[in-house]
């Protein structure tokens, strides 16, 4: 069963006093999302991935579509027992300290108030912020409302966790620790759907990914197809070569590069490496390495976007999107 | 009910950390105090007026507070955006809007309350005693109330669908009208058939606050009937019920941007 099937999902903003324009935030999306993996939204600013995330949260309404979480119709608020959600730069009770404001989030999650108490102790020491436990909350950094942002959608142990923009806002130590945090949710089997426009934090976090873009959904699919499929060239690094190796392995390479006492060749990424090694070798040259150059997920993420130009056929990308467009 | 609850006590916990709150809660205490200067003033009348000020002091100050929590709670929670942490727990629109009525109506209590101590206690400072026949401010105090959680009723209706500033605008004008609907009715007797209608209409449909006032007889010592006591009673929850249900069916389908 998926943990989040979307179909068609269509949002349309209405603009001016008499709410006569309206703006396309979300075009017929579909996608789903599989149970327990950690399935990334990646898109530019104003792509539509926020207006995705209320919309599944019913806190905006749909234009047309439908969506269901954990098996469930949007409409049914009560899955929300079983879901967490980070709002995209979250703003937080200034009157109340952190303890407070975590007990009032385990209080609406309809958990008793020994639960709550300890989940406050329990999250409040994950995120590091267990020493401000007693602050008022209009004290805190941006990184430090950033991590209790966290904290209170956890605090219900969810199934299925939405984080808009998790790494917001937060330092390199905080950074890790988000990402700590999401490789753990994952290994206790919870589903993590997070947008980010940040490709490393995707690159090393999800298992799949969606590439959204003025509303559409541009490319979906597992990372490590994308990636492990998108070779472009394979790299050869020799060390000290001489000359004759180097003629050697002239016919097989498209580029070669001298940098100190190195030289690196470029092959094509359907070279017979069996025929190049023997060559090598044959030649008396010293193999210092041999690499697949693979795509990068910015370089993916920027060939969707940039070839986005009349994205009409990309938004009907299929829903499990095992396979790249 | 749970998550009602959580909304309510919350509610109830943001509102009495507002600093705003303790000064009118304070200005009131100045008011009910003025009360004896203006009784040491007013031959024979003392009491009367003593009674008149503080019950007016909890009813305008009351309404103060009514308004600027009333308004202010909901829309800064759309603004905020503080909204989102809420709904996205097991939590209905409805029940959000239940349980911010009820904080807000428990905060009117609280505070009332307060008020009320204060003026009793000025009230047995002034006469030395307290008897049977004080009871009556009380029961103004109970009128005063059901006024302040209707006026809640209003502000929450209005802040779901306009701006504090509009809506404590709109709240307010209400609240006068809804003061003057037997000058309206009067009016209406005396105007053409369209008037006439319009204004039958309109004394129908909004709230009627003249009806919940009981100052004056509570002043003068007079005992309201029970009977008079329950109908209002009832009129004031059926409004509020009213009032609720717009809401609520406002906000379920209002986008939060």
């Amino acid at each position: 069963m998926w943990a989040v099937e979307i179909t068609g999902l269509t949002k349309d903003y209405r603009l001016g006093f008499w709410s006569r324009k309206r703006k396309r935030a979300l075009d017929h999306l579909s996608l789903a999302v599989e149970r327990g993996e950690v399935f990334g939204l990646l898109g530019p600013n104003g792509a539509g991935k926020t207006t995705l995330l209320k919309l599944l949260l019913r806190l905006i309404f749909p234009t047309a579509g439908s969506a269901t979480m954990l098996g469930r119709p949007l409409n049914d608020v009560r899955v929300h027992a079983r879901i967490g959600y980070l709002p995209e730069n979250p703003h937080l009770y200034d009157h109340l300290t952190a303890a407070e404001f975590l007990n009032y989030a385990g209080w609406l999650c309809g958990l008793n108030t020994v639960t709550r108490r300890d989940r406050g102790h329990q999250l409040l020491e994950q995120v590091g912020l267990a020493e401000s436990a007693g602050v008022p909350l209009r004290r805190f950094s941006k990184g430090m409302v950033q991590r209790l942002g966290i904290a209170q959608a956890l605090v219900n142990d969810p199934e299925l966790i939405f984080l808009d923009e998790p790494m917001s806002g937060l330092d390199p130590l905080g950074r890790r620790q988000v990402r700590d945090l999401i490789l753990n949710l994952r290994r206790r089997g919870k589903t993590v759907f997070f947008s980010t426009h940040i490709l490393p934090d995707a690159e090393m976090l999800c298992d799949r990914v969606a590439i959204l873009h003025r509303g559409r959904l541009q490319g979906m699919g597992k990372l490590r197809e994308i990636l492990d499929s998108s070779v472009e060239s394979i790299e050869l690094v020799l060390q000290d070569p001489a000359a004759q190796a180097l003629e050697a392995l002239a016919p097989f390479a498209l580029a070669s590069v001298r940098t100190g006492d190195r030289v690196r060749l470029e092959l094509a990424p359907n070279s017979d490496l069996d025929a190049v090694l023997a060559a090598a070798i044959r030649a008396g040259a010293h193999i210092a390495s041999l690499n697949p150059v693979k795509v990068s997920l910015e370089d993916y993420f920027l060939a969707r976007i940039e070839g986005s130009g009349s994205p009409a056929t990309h938004g009907q990308a299929d829903r499990r999107g095992a396979e790249r467009e | 009910m749970n998550q009602i609850a959580a909304i309510a006590v919350h509610a109830f916990k943001e509102s009495v950390r507002e600093k705003v709150l303790y000064n009118l809660v304070i200005f009131a205490f100045l008011m009910i105090g003025a009360g004896l200067v203006l009784g040491s003033v007013s031959v024979g009348i003392n009491d009367v007026a003593l009674v008149n000020l503080g019950l007016s002091a909890i009813s305008v100050f009351g309404l103060f507070i009514a308004i600027f929590i009333g308004i202010s709670l909901v829309w800064k929670e759309m603004e905020r955006r503080t909204l989102y942490n809420v709904l996205s727990k097991p939590v209905a629109r409805a029940e959000f809007i239940l349980g911010k009525f009820l904080g807000l109506v428990l905060t009117l209590v609280v505070n009332t309350a307060i008020m009320t101590v204060g003026f009793y206690a000025v009230l047995w400072f002034e006469k030395g005693r307290l008897g049977a026949a004080d009871l009556a401010p009380l029961e103004a105090v109970y009128f005063i109330l059901l006024q302040l959680t209707l006026v809640v009723g209003v502000a929450l209706l209005f802040s779901a669908i306009s701006s504090p500033a509009l809506s404590a605008v709109f709240t307010l004008s209400l609240y006068v009208i809804g003061n003057l609907l037997g000058d309206l009715r009067a009016l209406g007797e005396q105007s053409g058939a369209a008037l006439r209608a319009l204004l039958r209409g309109l004394t129908l449909v909004l709230p009627d606050f003249a009806a919940l006032s009981d100052i004056a007889p509570a002043a003068r010592g007079e005992l309201v009937p029970g009977s008079q006591i329950v109908s209002h009673s009832l009129y004031a929850a059926l409004y509020i019920a009213a009032l609720l249900s717009a809401t609520i069916v406002i906000f379920e389908r209002k986008d939060l941007r």
